[in-house]
């Protein structure tokens, strides 16, 4: 495993009253898509917003770069290199499609290049460009949401399950275009529930269980053995 | 799983023009408001006189309004302290303008608005000031909190008042407009008063101000973004707390300004002064739709021309009139007129 983009050590996060993370450790590799898999409720949405500093761990280190950022805002954890798409993809409903993206542009405006790259791998994003995004319909908002995350280069994108509800043809299209980020030497860390996306976007695979990590390793080796699946997500699946 | 998707075509279907006209209804409101106050007022005079006084009305409300609906919109926090804000505006920019009365004593108009701009910059510092500290000590620890913003914010505006108290005393202040703003012009047989005029004008540019900063700038995409999903602009590196105590300084300071307006359109100023406009300034939000500048813009408007042609037309009426305005408007559009998304 090349040295890691991301490290979480013992981290454990409690929301009001609930203890949902109860020590999570893996390490993220660079330039690779790490999917956490996990049952619902494992604790892995709440996984991915603690690491982005939308709830705050009471204990445990988070390591972006070998640098802490646990206890940081997410503003400055924004600004420090990871690109966020969440579960519910947090457009901006009011604003149009073109202000939702050059409010993700950190430095000013979108660079032209990476604009051209989003339109050609979303091409409803062109079409209702000036439209509000509060418009689009359920698949071309969660575009957005990854277009927005997309439109500078991060150290790292974190990604929340893009194929939530969405139909088979969006869900191709976010692959490809989630395919192409990871080509251009991206780190990712995603969750997904959908298997065969895991399977076609996931180097490596870190699978949660009652707020704790049950296994890592690599996705050819979680994607071969249907008897690994079955006991570390119920899953029942061919092997691929 | 395949490599090549399925080309998505987007298509866009063209919605039936009232479907499409539907949004925009709340900005002719006011435009058929003022046909009808043509159609009722027997006396086109009379009609004018009373548009310009609602007009007016309305712009110095729009003005105080605007800061308050940005900082419910932005910061989910409702603040009945706002009050304060344009009483003390008020003290402040009387204070400057009395201190400065050779000024607006003297038939020029250049030293006259030169007077009122150095009272609204006074103002506008002082209550800008007052509304970060009111922000940092009262409001912060009480975020997400309806019902204590309620209670401490009620607690903020009485400490105000009696602050104005101490500093001023208790008694009533009277403050003469500065002399090339006394009187009237007549205009198509209706006499209006200048000074209407020029609060016209102000709010006016206020509004266009903010709008300029809301819909052209970074700052306001990132405003409108806050008041939208407040998580979200964070998570995409925007420090919102920041965003939070400027807008809440802005508002604040807007109240100030609002304050100078209204003291100098009553010519009489009282420490609870602030307090008494509240009401309206709650309808215009209400019925503007929390958040939005141009609901309150619209709202502040329909207020006043409301209050003008219902005092004109039934005295009794008025009193009932705004109130009786937020209930036609909200069952007709429940979330107010111009509604805000909210994420949350």
């Amino acid at each position: 495993m090349s040295d890691p983009i991301l490290q979480l050590k013992g981290v454990k996060t409690d929301i009001a009253q609930y203890h949902i993370l109860h020590g999570v450790d893996f390490d993220v590799p660079r330039g690779a898509v790490t999917m956490l898999l996990g049952r619902n409720g494992a604790g892995k949405t709440t996984t991915l917003r603690t690491i982005m500093g939308l709830w705050k761990p009471h204990q445990g280190e988070i390591l972006l770069d070998g640098a802490h950022i646990n206890g940081l805002s997410p503003a400055q954890i924004a600004r420090r290199g990871i690109g966020f798409v969440p579960e519910d993809m947090g457009i901006f409903a009011d604003l149009t499609v073109e202000e939702n993206i050059r409010l993700a542009a950190l430095s000013g405006q979108p660079i032209p290049e990476r604009l051209d790259w989003i339109f050609e791998a979303f091409p409803a994003l062109r079409t209702f460009w000036k439209s509000a995004a509060g418009t689009l319909s359920g698949g071309q908002k969660q575009m957005l949401s990854v277009a927005r995350a997309v439109v500078e280069d991060r150290e790292l994108y974190l990604i929340d399950e893009p194929s939530k509800g969405l139909a088979p043809a969006i869900v191709a299209t976010l692959a490809k275009a989630l395919k192409d980020l990871k080509n251009r030497g991206a780190s990712i860390l995603m969750v997904e529930q959908n298997f065969s996306l895991a399977k076609a976007l996931g180097d490596h695979v870190a699978v949660m269980d009652d707020g704790k990590i049950i296994w890592t390793g690599s996705m050819k080796e979680l994607a071969s053995d249907t008897g690994l699946q079955e006991r570390l997500m119920g899953l029942k699946m061919e092997t691929a | 799983m395949t490599d090549s998707a399925p080309t998505h075509t987007p298509t866009m279907t063209k919605l039936p023009l009232a479907e499409r006209l539907r949004p925009w209804l709340p900005v002719l409101l006011v435009p058929v408001l003022i046909v009808v106050g043509y159609l009722i007022i027997p006396s086109s005079s009379s009609w004018l006189t009373l548009t310009v006084s609602g007009l007016a009305m309305g712009m110095m409300i729009f003005v105080i309004a605007s800061g308050m609906t940005l900082v419910f919109g932005l910061m989910d926090v409702i603040n009945f302290g706002h009050g304060a804000f344009i009483s003390f505006g008020a003290f402040v920019g009387t204070t400057v303008l009395l201190a400065l009365g050779q000024m607006t004593g003297a038939p020029s108009l250049l030293l006259n608005l030169l007077a009122i701009a150095g009272a609204v910059l006074a103002a506008m510092i002082v209550t800008g000031g007052m509304g970060w500290a009111f922000e940092r000590v009262i409001v912060r620890p009480v975020y997400g909190s309806h019902l204590k913003q309620i209670l401490v914010t009620m607690g903020g505006l009485i400490v105000a008042e009696q602050l104005i108290y101490v500093i001023w005393g208790g008694h009533e202040i009277v403050i003469a407009r500065p002399e090339t703003l006394k009187g009237a012009i007549t205009f198509a047989g209706a006499a209006l008063e200048k000074y209407r005029l020029v609060a016209v004008a102000v709010g006016l540019i206020v509004f266009l101000g903010l709008r300029l900063v809301l819909r052209r700038t970074k700052l306001g995409l990132i405003v409108r973004a806050g008041v939208e999903n407040p998580e979200m602009v964070q998570a995409l590196g925007y420090n919102i707390t920041r965003v939070f105590v400027g807008v809440f300084i802005a508002g604040s300071a807007l109240a100030g300004l609002g304050g100078v307006m209204w003291a100098l359109y009553q010519e009489v100023i009282t420490a609870h002064m602030g307090n008494e406009i509240m009401i309206l300034v709650f309808i215009v939000v209400i019925i503007g739709g929390l958040g939005s500048v141009e609901g309150c813009f619209i709202g502040a408007l329909t207020v006043g021309l409301v209050q003008n042609y219902a005092a004109f037309m039934e005295p009794k009426l008025a009193l009932i009139s705004n109130i009786a305005l937020m209930v036609a408007i909200l069952m007709w559009r429940p979330m107010g007129m111009v509604p805000v998304v909210k994420a949350k």
